[in-house]
């Protein structure tokens, strides 16, 4: 049932629906020892499309996208990542890498590496490029994310909003055709998420291809093509934000709603 | 963090500073000594004894130490009459305890193979020299200096087998090549332990628990008697060498779990972030978990290196006289034997010179740490 659900594709801009999806999971399926965090979950993502999961904590969204790009290992099912099937081979699992950026909750910067060398580690290393271009590189994409002044501090002497930027800039050094999202404002004050937020959006608005777990419904609304629930690992529900927050279909999802919008 | 104060709207400085709290306010002698000296009736009393104890102390060490004491002559005779320390000893008997069974004339090279250590040892210690196009020359410069320095049997310089070294130069020698091949080894050995090839952790475990399991001195025997038996015959390893390399294996062992330590208090964030930049593992270790976990390690790290640096000593036992074998070998003088309290006195401020010089340093370097200079 669930995966019925999620296959279904919701009407988004009518280019996507005849591309081949960017992102394709079919009836992944994951367990911690005994426990199963991922029932057979299936999902299409399209370039450009942008993909927002909420859920209840524990309810295997995370995992979902740390299995996209093999921070965990499904045990079943298939990921398929532009035409690359996920397995054990290390080359695979480099050259999905490659095209996929992430951001996490706490930030994960390097905090002995200054804000422009956290930025250019990553293009010097893994794609050899100059020193000198890679720094062009990095404050290219500070600018974006309007932190260009901080180049030269370290990742503990910025605010949580400013780490996560970094954050998103570093990722984005990468250049990237897919961009995730592991709760990014879920450990950020209140007057942090709003610039966190912005910077997404400004993203999203380029074009990029997102997959955001979180639970700032707002974003969902302005910026998913598609909403995602996901319950006991398993998606519930999945709509444009309209149906998702309109006439969601699922009881489930109208229970989450009521709790997370009643603030 | 410091987001409101950035975010906050530049306030112009009142023009009238009110009273405020200096905390760099100088608190008076009187009432510091009151505060922390005086409180209570207990305390005072506990003040007052103490005092006394250490003020009967200091004037023992200033009365034996300076005031009866014989600071020069050549005759122990005159030691012998005076109720004081003895400093003469060491004026008279410093040169077999600083380098031990060396050619007596053959010092100078020592003293100058001393200079070309401490300051290669300085050098690198600076983090503005922290280049391998600088530190690669001049090791290979003062290395290749210090060993024609130490062995001869060149331009001219009289042969030393390394049987003959001894003194500060062989503790020297011997400190320098136990951190140098110590510390790669521990790397290797705690990255070992946490490697994700089975094979690589268990020759770890079982190499790090069977060394640390057993005293150091067994250790030394193995390498100096026991080594030499599984050689083929004919090959022969350098006894120095060779007790240079148990001791180091040894204080890689230490050091390895120190290390261990210090990258299992990485977050698994870091190895995450490092993975989604599709970084591989050697980038990994190299620039993001190594870096940081010998950082975090550091206080530990340096302690052993200064335990290493008095674990030299064990070189007693194949018979060569390091600086503290050579003083207690020089004290067998039956005339100056009396006086060996200031003889080992001076080779504790030596091995103190050293000691606190690298915790010193070491501080310094927690320090420039967490100034983000290195």
């Amino acid at each position: 049932m669930s995966n019925i659900i999620a296959q279904t594709q919701s009407p988004s801009p009518s280019q996507r629906l005849d591309q081949e999806p960017m992102i394709k999971l079919r009836d992944v399926s994951k367990w911690y020892g005994h426990f199963q965090v991922l029932h057979d979950v299936s999902l299409d993502v399209r370039k450009g499309e942008r993909v927002v999961i909420c859920g209840p904590s524990g309810s295997g969204k995370s995992t979902l996208i740390r299995c996209i790009n093999r921070l965990e290992e499904h045990q079943k099912g298939e990921i398929i990542v532009n035409g690359i099937e996920m397995t054990d081979n290390v080359k695979n699992i480099e050259k999905i890498r490659r095209n996929i950026g992430m951001v996490f909750q706490s930030f994960n910067l390097f905090p002995h590496l200054n804000v422009l060398d956290n930025l250019t580690i990553g293009p010097m290393l893994v794609r050899h490029m100059k020193k000198k271009d890679a720094e062009e590189l990095a404050m290219q994409f500070l600018e974006k994310v309007r932190i260009p002044e901080q180049a030269q501090k370290y990742p503990l002497q910025l605010s949580g909003g400013q780490q996560q930027r970094v954050a998103i800039a570093r990722s984005l050094c990468m250049q990237p055709e897919i961009m995730l999202f592991d709760e990014p404002t879920s450990a950020l004050d209140p007057e942090m998420i709003k610039e966190v937020l912005d910077t997404m959006i400004e993203l999203a608005d380029s074009g990029m291809t997102m997959i955001c777990v979180t639970h700032e419904m707002g974003f969902a609304r302005t910026v998913a093509d598609n909403v995602i629930l996901m319950a006991d690992g398993k998606t519930v529900e999945s709509g444009t934000p309209e149906e998702f927050f309109g006439n969601p279909k699922n009881p489930r999802t109208r229970l989450f709603l009521e709790q997370i919008l009643k603030h | 963090m410091t987001t409101q104060s950035q975010h906050a709207p530049k306030m112009a400085t009142p023009l009238e500073p009110v009273m405020q709290f200096d905390p760099n306010a100088k608190v008076p002698f009187a009432k510091w000594v009151q505060k922390h000296l005086f409180t209570s009736l207990w305390q005072s009393l506990m003040t007052l004894v103490v005092a006394a104890l250490l003020l009967r102390f200091a004037w023992f060490v200033l009365k034996w130490g300076v005031i009866d004491a014989v600071f020069y002559t050549p005759d122990p005779d005159v030691c012998r009459a005076a109720a004081g320390a003895c400093w003469a000893v060491i004026v008279e008997k410093h040169r077999p305890m600083l380098f031990g069974l060396y050619p007596y004339d053959e010092h100078w090279r020592l003293v100058i193979m001393m200079v070309v250590y401490l300051s290669t040892i300085v050098a690198s210690l600076m983090p503005k020299l922290w280049n391998f196009k600088i530190l690669i020359p001049l090791w290979i410069l003062s290395v290749t200096s210090i060993g024609i320095l130490m062995f001869g049997g060149v331009l001219g310089l009289v042969y030393v087998p390394t049987s003959e070294w001894g003194g500060l130069p062989l503790t020297m020698i011997l400190f320098s090549g136990t951190v140098l091949i110590g510390m790669p080894v521990a790397v290797v050995l705690a990255l070992g332990r946490r490697s994700p090839m089975p094979v690589a952790r268990g020759v770890s475990v079982v190499f790090i628990e069977a060394l640390r399991g057993v005293p150091l001195i067994t250790i030394l025997f193995v390498a100096v008697n026991v080594f030499p038996l599984f050689l083929p015959a004919g090959v022969e390893v350098n006894k120095l060498l060779r007790i240079t390399v148990g001791i180091a294996i040894f204080f890689a062992c230490y050091q390895a779990e120190v290390i261990r330590g210090g990258l299992q208090a990485i977050p698994t964030g870091q190895y995450e972030a490092a993975a989604s930049l599709n970084m591989s593992y050697w980038q990994t270790t190299r620039k993001i978990i190594l870096p940081q976990a010998l950082r975090i390690s550091l206080p530990a790290i340096t302690n052993h290196i200064i335990a290493a640096m008095k674990n030299t000593s064990f070189v007693i036992i194949i018979g060569l006289f390091d600086i503290l074998t050579a003083t207690t070998a020089v004290m067998q003088d039956p005339l100056w034997r009396r006086y060996y309290i200031e003889a080992y006195l001076f080779v504790a401020a030596v091995y103190l010179f050293f000691g606190y010089a690298l915790s010193l340093y070491a501080r310094q370097v927690e320090k420039w740490i967490n100034s983000g200079r290195i």
